[in-house]
């Protein structure tokens, strides 16, 4: 079918092109590392709802300052009486705020992943450089990242509150680090287990309540049997069923090697010993997270 | 752009391609298939996703099996299906599939914005996907496939769903592609018709084998027939009469137009070369008519491939007899 040219303009000075029609690409095409990069930065701002739309910044922002304003308040008490150490541990924090937090990663994971399934983007990117494997790290590295600040920024704001209240320099920066390492090994191990089960529910609302359901559930559960444990007075127990909820995991990881009291009914945590099983479980977990995104992934592909 | 060699792709039950073997050159090619033809397995073994059986294929002078990546940085891909989330507008996200090609943030945006004047789409852009109509869909598919300025890009049906009009629009939009932008385009479709009066070449595959390869012109060239129409006179009440006895006279056979438009006005007859166009318009010139119309009616690829040279040789003297 032939195609309607305009007439070429008159080679004339006067001569005035507007359109000016289609013009290539010679620039430079920056490759996989780029665009791995470029996901990870849209999906960790996702996370909060930036470049989004207004709706999706509300419930975000809204556990952001749910988890802040706590800390802000235990420094102002802190500072106004003066006291030597801050009411809580900076351990402690993620353990009392974990609503919020599993809140966090049931509305956030499958807002990350599920819509590119069920909106079937998921073809788009991987008709691209980039690979099943870049895809897969983008996102969880981008959730990971984005429960890391929400779990971050109240121990920040207790950590400055506590130099401002003049408290022990090493004492604090010591606590502050272990809290740190410790909400990163939950942010790890939330994002992971969220992105698994809401990279198999396609629909937004039943990936949010699996998400809340296996955390919830498995957390009731095993305080449920901590408690019959320690009312029998089997106090050998209660580390071992600590293994099978996310949030015991961490805080048995934390008791046996980041210096926090456990949270388990009668403040039994696992030793040297039990703790080592339990970074293996959590370790074990975020690799396994991970390798059944690989393989979910290879499958959805094109 | 393009090359096959006996590629072959079985799956546990099914064989999707079977041996196929085909060269597709720079410009517009059609891929025409029934459903489960193994136009879309074709398609994900080209971009480098999906291994071969055996044998192999080029895209653009890279092996599929090797260099997938590089393949699909420099070729684009608009799929059949839905594929655009409804909550962002069309604006972020073509500029968020740029940078997913790997393209800089500014180069981004400024592709972004041209791409989609190209494909037709202007204030709108700046609106949530999920308010757009289907032909506004399918150009943010394209859009998104064009935007990296790609040497190739893959157009699974991208006339599905579209109204007559819509479909005309996109056919045209994908013209331009090659034309106006420079770029390559491989299109499937299952219908021959739309494809004719695009591409340059088409290929046909059946059951993943390949049925044929050639250019459109060749499918049509075999019989080029020439569509005429002339007023009428005070001379020559009946100006089609007229002709038709003077182009007789000068032993070309005319044919009714039936069942064209403006049938019994209108005359056909086979062009046997350039001489035959000269002879139309000196015959109509000296009868003193004048010459509404005269095109080229070619045949559909449908009929080609119909096999049905002797229904046309009947009807070709049904024809004559009516005329005489």
């Amino acid at each position: 079918m032939a195609v309607e040219h305009s007439a070429a303009p008159p080679a004339g000075d006067r001569a005035r092109i507007h359109d000016i029609g289609y013009r290539s690409y010679d620039g430079p095409r920056l490759g996989r590392a780029y665009a791995r990069r470029s996901l990870y930065s849209q999906s960790l701002r996702g996370a909060y709802g930036l470049g989004r739309s207004v709706k999706s910044k509300v419930l975000p922002m809204l556990l952001f300052v749910v988890m802040c304003v706590p800390a802000a308040i235990m420094v102002a008490v802190a500072v106004a009486t003066k006291a030597k150490d801050l009411p809580i541990a900076y351990t402690d924090n993620a353990l009392i705020m974990q609503g919020v937090i599993s809140l966090y990663v049931a509305s956030q994971a499958p807002q990350s992943v599920s819509r590119d399934l069920r909106f079937k983007t998921v073809p788009l990117y991987f008709s691209r450089p980039i690979e099943t494997a870049d895809y897969v790290r983008a996102k969880y590295a981008a959730l990971a990242s984005a429960m890391f600040i929400l779990t971050a920024a109240p121990l920040l704001v207790l950590y400055v509150g506590a130099l401002l209240a003049k408290l022990d320099f090493a004492d604090q920066t010591k606590g502050f680090a272990q809290g740190l390492v410790s909400v990163a090994l939950l942010s790890l191990l939330f994002a992971g287990i969220g992105l698994v089960i809401a990279a198999v529910t396609p629909r937004r609302g039943f990936g949010i309540a699996a998400v809340i359901a296996v955390l919830t559930i498995s957390y009731g559960a095993v305080s449920t049997l901590q408690a019959i444990a320690d009312a029998r007075n089997n106090t050998g127990a209660i580390p071992w069923i600590g293994l099978f909820s996310p949030v015991t995991l961490i805080d048995g990881v934390q008791t046996a090697f980041l210096g926090a009291t456990s949270s388990a009914p009668g403040g039994v945590g696992p030793g040297t010993g039990e703790g080592i099983v339990y970074v293996l479980a959590v370790l074990g977990l975020i690799a396994a997270a991970y390798g059944l995104l690989l393989r979910r992934y290879k499958k959805v592909g094109l | 752009m393009i090359a096959t060699e006996s590629l072959s792709k079985r799956f546990p039950r099914v064989t999707a391609l079977d041996r196929l073997s085909v060269d597709v050159e720079p410009g517009v090619t059609g891929l025409v298939g029934a459903n489960g033809a193994g136009k879309s397995t074709l398609i994900k073994i080209l971009l480098g996703l999906s291994p071969a059986t055996e044998g192999r294929a080029e895209v653009l002078g890279l092996d599929v099996a090797t260099k997938g990546a590089a393949i699909r940085e420099r070729v684009g891909y608009m799929p059949e299906h839905d594929c655009l989330p409804p909550d962002v507008s069309a604006t972020e996200f073509v500029v968020h599939m740029a940078r997913m090609s790997g393209l800089p943030p500014t180069a981004a945006r400024e592709r972004t914005a041209d791409t989609l004047r190209h494909v037709g789409l202007y204030e709108e852009r700046y609106r949530p996907i999920g308010g757009y109509s289907t032909g506004m869909k399918q150009r943010v598919k394209l859009a998104q496939a064009l935007v990296h300025d790609p040497q190739l890009v893959f157009l699974d049906e991208p006339t599905n769903g579209l109204d007559p009009v819509g479909r005309d629009e996109m056919l045209g939009l994908i013209r331009r592609i090659h034309t106006d932008f420079g770029i390559s385009v491989l299109v499937t479709s299952h219908l021959l018709g739309e494809l004719e009066r695009t591409c340059d070449h088409v290929v046909v595959i059946d059951g993943g084998k390949l049925l044929r390869s050639s250019s459109t012109t060749d499918f049509t060239q075999t019989t080029t027939t020439l569509a005429i129409e002339v007023t009428d006179s005070d001379e020559h009440p009946d100006g089609t009469r007229a002709v038709r006895d003077a182009l007789h006279a000068r032993g070309v056979d005319t044919q009714d137009g039936t069942g064209l438009p403006g049938a019994g006005h209108v005359l056909l007859l086979t062009a046997q070369g350039e001489e035959t166009y000269d002879l139309v318009r000196d015959v109509i010139a000296d009868l003193g008519l004048g010459l509404v119309r005269m095109e080229q009616r070619r045949h559909h690829i449908s009929e080609v491939f119909r096999d049905n040279d002797e229904q046309r040789d009947g009807q070709r003297k049904e024809a004559v007899g009516h005329g005489s």
